[in-house]
């Protein structure tokens, strides 16, 4: 089963890489444009109840794939 | 609006507040503060901006020394070397965002104390990092290792300034709360000094660098938020995102900005963001400002007065900028691709006065928010359990195996080859560095000039919890043999104090004992504190950490020697001389008994202050003269670890003679191990006798086993392979 | 004859780069990354550092900078053109070199004095050396690995090895195909070398081998490679 993840750094904390490509992309012309950069993740698992697989996966973001401090997540899983 | 049930904490408990400062607030303001003067007061009353429970006790530090041209008091100590030149130097804590996210808890704790040093006018040319953790076979410390490594690393390496030594420490006290302490160097010429005053009226207030957004505050902001759920993030320790990239970037433009004369003064922004920007340097000018908080470059729309006043954004800096100015000011930092705003006006009297969409939303004392900052006078008393602690002293029914305690030794994370951390450093940017990490102290040179500037950074938890006095001082001893094993003289002293509870007695007994030990013996050397930092509540579970004051040393040799010694300098058939006091036998705190049986207990000898002079001097002579190729001054692990790293380093087995083993791993200070060519052995005496100082003859380098014999059954026998495998491979191993 | 030293916000070498051209006797400038003539200089060095600070691939934003033209211009010319550290991650996304620099094999920072060996000298990083030196030079560097998709083999001209020329695995500090440190291209004007040569200038910092290879940069000034 195919589980995306989405790690994205929390809204109040600074994203450098963010700030410096929207910088890159007004000098090269292509006007403003407020840029966050974030992670995803994709994970191949063995097949499960869509439940289970959802619980296992929302604990490996909070054990490792996020971190909570700095990190929001977000899982979809595929089919 | 803000409505409280009885059930609600108040708001001023949140912002971490005691009732009784409250209520210290009301008595100075007459009046309830608006929500903004809550939030600066705040953070301006917190333990980390405040130091309100040291404070009294930081007064006792000598400060004073013909070279000190700032003290305590401004962002860095700055110090005089000579032809025009001056050393700007700092050091500073982060050891409670490294638990909870080491990679940028560490991280912004560099960006941080390069903002302090180089918004005194110095050009940051080194950094230090102190890092202390629980042992490494739990995993969590493993991964705090290596997230505080890779943050130290990503941040320094990529704004431009090499890391150039430091200190790691493993202890089981340290689980929970690990110490993350990082120094900086900077220099500068005389007519660069800036210092932190926003000038006269007139003035206008700049400020640099990133835009300001809700970092530090927690995703629901506590002021904008009505209701609480139970993990009020309030509770969640903040960590913000460092950008070593802007740090550069601004750090060019304010050398520019210095270099063209073209500010007044200039303030960092660190724990109290605009709250400290704004009232310090009014403060200290015994001036007034007026401030337009919506002129502030802003990140995220909407943000409250209280907000934009307690946001921790990073890599910001205010200038105070002579109207006239201001327009090449901000060209400057356009040029350097860096934000500026034009934020607030200097004036008359001396009341802030903070105002948001057309409205005054403060109106306070600039100098009121540090100076009526409370002082607290904590009690402190000498534990019960000291004078076990002193009694409980180890005595071992045979010898131990001593191949097995040097083995034990050299395989000591605490102890071994910290090449795994510091190779993840750029040490050489800059082409000055003489004596790289690795060895007693880092040496750097500057270009143009014969001077070398040496820096030691030093700690020892267990001695300091065995005896707080006795093990500050002989914190400053080592740190001053450590830079004379470069050939430089010590001179200045930072140091940061990293303790428990302090409102348990026993800690402030620790913490006031600290001081009085570390500025004893600085009298003693002639050493000023010109600053330093504090760091409380390092305590989990009720657990406190050993009480760990780190000594940072600042030495200057003028000229620097033409050959620095180094660990690697010995080889075969010269003569292992040790100089200093014989007869050390005292185990008391030594890694010895640690390691080998988990003992930590007995008084360490109070350090002899004449025979520190004396050794000291004695070293730098013979640092500079050439005679001694390696020189290795004694500590944790005593000769027998000390000797082996020598030999280890230079790659040349050795054979030392002993009297009585515990000679060995004693760590009694004031000593050091030369190696010396035979030929030059006699005036290597001589220099002893002329400082009054005893030398031994331990042994001679050759061979390839490392062995300590006392002619009887009691010998270490490694072989140089043996020995080098584990030293090098004690912290890869638990790392991969 | 005078070379053009490239500076990109975030680019911290270039004072090092400076020094040890002057060390040797070069006339050097720095050159702002907005600088749109280079007429003036017979040869342009794109030094360490971060710049742009790396952010979102190494070189990526820095191969846009406006001087870049210029750069490409005297690639094309014959000129010579180096890539230290960063400035050969600049160069291979500018397209001037093959391949890429991707993290190093153990994602660990690694600043530590290694060896290489010289394998060709048909380059202007080179030409003053001779096949088979082997030198010590600093390696300071998050994003060292030399990765290629097309056949290199005749674009390197320096190898990791260790201090008797063993090239191998074990001497490969951070995973590059075939243990490259520096390849060049096929005209041998535009050079890339991912260790620091201007850190091995003076024997008080450790090493004075990297003189070879800048010396070679200065010789071939003024001199086309078509």
């Amino acid at each position: 089963m195919k589980v995306t993840v989405y790690v994205r750094r929390r809204p109040e904390i600074a994203d450098p890489q963010g700030t410096a490509v929207s910088r890159a992309l007004a000098d090269l012309g292509y006007g403003q444009a407020k840029v966050r950069i974030n992670k995803e993740i994709v994970l191949e698992m063995p097949d499960a109840s869509r439940d289970e697989v959802e619980a296992k996966v929302t604990e490996m973001c909070e054990v490792l794939l996020a971190n909570p401090v700095m990190d929001d997540f977000e899982i979809r899983i595929d089919g | 609006m803000w409505s409280m049930s009885k059930t609600e904490t108040p708001l001023y408990e949140q912002l971490g507040m005691t009732h009784e400062e409250y209520q210290r607030l009301l008595e100075i303001l007459d009046r309830e503060p608006s929500h903004a003067e809550l939030a600066m007061y705040s953070v301006m009353w917190s333990e980390h901006c405040s130091y309100k429970s040291s404070k009294k006790h930081l007064g006792r530090f000598p400060t004073e020394a013909p070279f000190v041209v700032v003290g305590p008091g401004e962002n860095a100590g700055v110090i005089d070397i000579g032809d025009g030149w001056l050393a700007a130097i700092r050091i500073e804590s982060h050891n409670h965002p490294s638990y909870v996210e080491p990679f940028e808890g560490a991280a912004t704790g560099v960006g941080g104390i390069l903002r302090d040093v180089f918004t005194m006018g110095a050009r940051p040319v080194g950094l230090w990092n102190q890092i202390r953790f629980g042992p490494l076979d739990d995993a969590y410390n493993r991964y705090l290792l290596s997230g505080v490594v890779s943050g130290i690393a990503g941040y320094g390496n990529a704004v431009g300034v090499p890391t150039l030594g430091g200190e790691l420490a493993f202890e089981e006290c340290y689980s929970g709360n690990p110490l993350v302490n990082v120094m900086c160097l900077g220099i500068l010429k005389r007519e660069q000094l800036v210092l932190g005053t926003a000038g006269t009226p007139g003035t206008m207030a700049v400020l640099l660098g990133n835009a300001t957004g809700r970092d530090g505050i927690g995703g629901a902001s506590v002021l904008a938020s009505a209701s609480f759920d139970e993990e009020s993030t309030t509770k969640r320790p903040s960590v913000q995102a460092g950008d070593p990239f802007e740090e550069k970037k601004l750090i060019e433009a304010c050398l520019e900005l210095y270099q063209k004369d073209l500010v007044v003064g200039v303030q960092d922004l660190g724990a109290a963001g605009l709250s400290c920007a704004f009232s310090e340097p009014a403060g200290r000018a015994g001036v007034g400002l007026d401030v337009d908080l919506d002129s502030v470059h802003v990140r995220e729309p909407d943000m409250t007065p209280a907000e934009l006043l307690m946001s921790e954004s990073q890599e910001r800096m205010m200038a105070f900028v002579h109207p006239s100015k201001v327009d090449e000011v901000i060209a400057i930092a356009h040029k350097w691709e860096i934000d500026a705003s034009v934020v607030g006006e200097v004036k008359e009297g001396g009341t802030l006065t903070i105002r948001h969409e057309g409205e005054i939303v403060a109106e306070v004392s600039a100098a009121s928010l540090s100076d009526d900052a409370p002082l607290y006078d904590r009690t402190s008393g000498e534990p019960a359990w000291i004078e076990d602690i002193w009694t409980n002293t180890m005595s071992l029914l045979q010898p131990p195996n001593l191949s097995e305690a040097l083995l034990m030794l050299l395989d000591d994370p605490s102890l071994a080859d910290p090449r795994w951390v510091y190779q993840q450093y750029d040490h050489q940017l800059f082409l000055s560095t003489v004596v790289e990490p690795g060895h007693d102290a880092s040496m750097l040179r500057i270009k143009g000039t014969q001077k070398g500037l040496s820096v030691s950074t030093d700690g020892n938890g267990r001695h300091c919890y065995l005896d707080p006095r006795r093990g500050g001082a002989r914190l400053v001893y080592e740190s001053a043999l450590n830079v004379a094993m470069t050939g430089a003289k010590p001179m200045a002293v930072v140091d940061n104090l990293n303790f428990g509870n302090p409102e348990k007695s026993d800690v402030m007994w620790q913490f006031i004992e600290t001081v009085e030990g570390i500025s004893q013996a600085c009298e003693e050397l002639g050493t000023a504190v010109v600053g330093g930092n504090v760091s409380f509540y390092n305590e989990t579970d009720g657990q406190d950490i050993y009480p760990t004051p780190i000594v940072g040393m600042l030495g200057l040799a003028d000229p620097m020697p033409e050959r620095p010694p180094r660990l690697d300098g010995a080889a075969e058939g010269m003569e292992l001389l040790m100089v200093g006091p014989r007869r050390s036998r005292n185990l008391a705190g030594s890694a010895f008994e640690k390691v080998m049986y988990s003992h930590v207990g007995g008084r360490p000898d109070d350090p002899d202050p004449v025979m520190a002079r004396a050794v000291i001097g004695m070293a730098i002579e013979l640092a500079s003269s050439g005679l001694a190729p390696a020189m290795h001054d004694i500590s944790e692990g005593g000769a027998a670890l000390c000797a082996a790293e020598l030999a280890i380093a230079s790659s040349v087995g050795l054979t030392l003679q002993f009297t009585k083993w515990e000679g060995l791993f004693a760590e009694n200070p004031n000593r050091f191990l030369a190696a010396v060519a035979p030929e030059d052995v006699a005036a290597v005496e001589a220099l002893a006798v002329k400082y009054r100082v005893p030398v031994s003859q331990l042994g001679l380098f050759g061979g390839d086993h490392i062995t300590y014999t006392n002619g009887g059954p009691e010998t270490a026998s490694l072989s140089l392979e043996r020995a080098t495998h584990t030293y090098e491979k004690a912290i890869p191993r638990r790392m991969e | 004859m005078k070379t053009a030293v490239v500076v990109f916000p975030g680019t911290n070498c270039e004072h090092d780069v400076m020094w040890a051209l002057k060390v040797l006797g070069a006339e050097a400038e720095l050159v702002w990354h907005r600088e749109t003539d280079l007429s003036e200089f017979d040869g342009v060095i794109l030094p360490g550092g971060f710049a742009h600070g790396d952010h979102l691939r190494t070189g990526a934003i820095a191969r846009f900078s406006p001087v870049m033209d210029e750069v490409i211009r005297m690639a094309k010319e014959g000129k010579p053109v180096l890539g230290i550290c960063n400035g050969f991650q600049i160069l291979c996304e500018a397209g001037l070199l093959p391949g890429a620099l991707l993290q190093n094999r153990d994602l660990k920072f690694i600043c530590k004095p290694i060896h290489v060996a010289i394998t060709a000298t048909d380059s202007i990083l080179t030409r003053a050396a001779e096949v088979g030196q082997i030198l010590s030079i600093p390696l300071n560097s998050y994003e060292g690995n030399y990765q290629a998709q097309e056949d290199v083999s005749d674009r390197v001209v320096a190898v990791y090895c260790d201090e008797n020329g063993l090239v191998d695995e074990s001497t490969n500090p951070n995973g590059s195909q075939g243990n490259a440190a520096a390849v060049s291209n096929a005209t041998g004007n535009v050079a890339g070398i991912m260790p620091h040569p201007e850190r091995a200038i003076e024997a008080i910092l450790g090493s004075s081998d990297g003189q070879i290879l800048l010396k070679s940069f200065q010789e071939s000034l003024g001199v086309v490679h078509v």
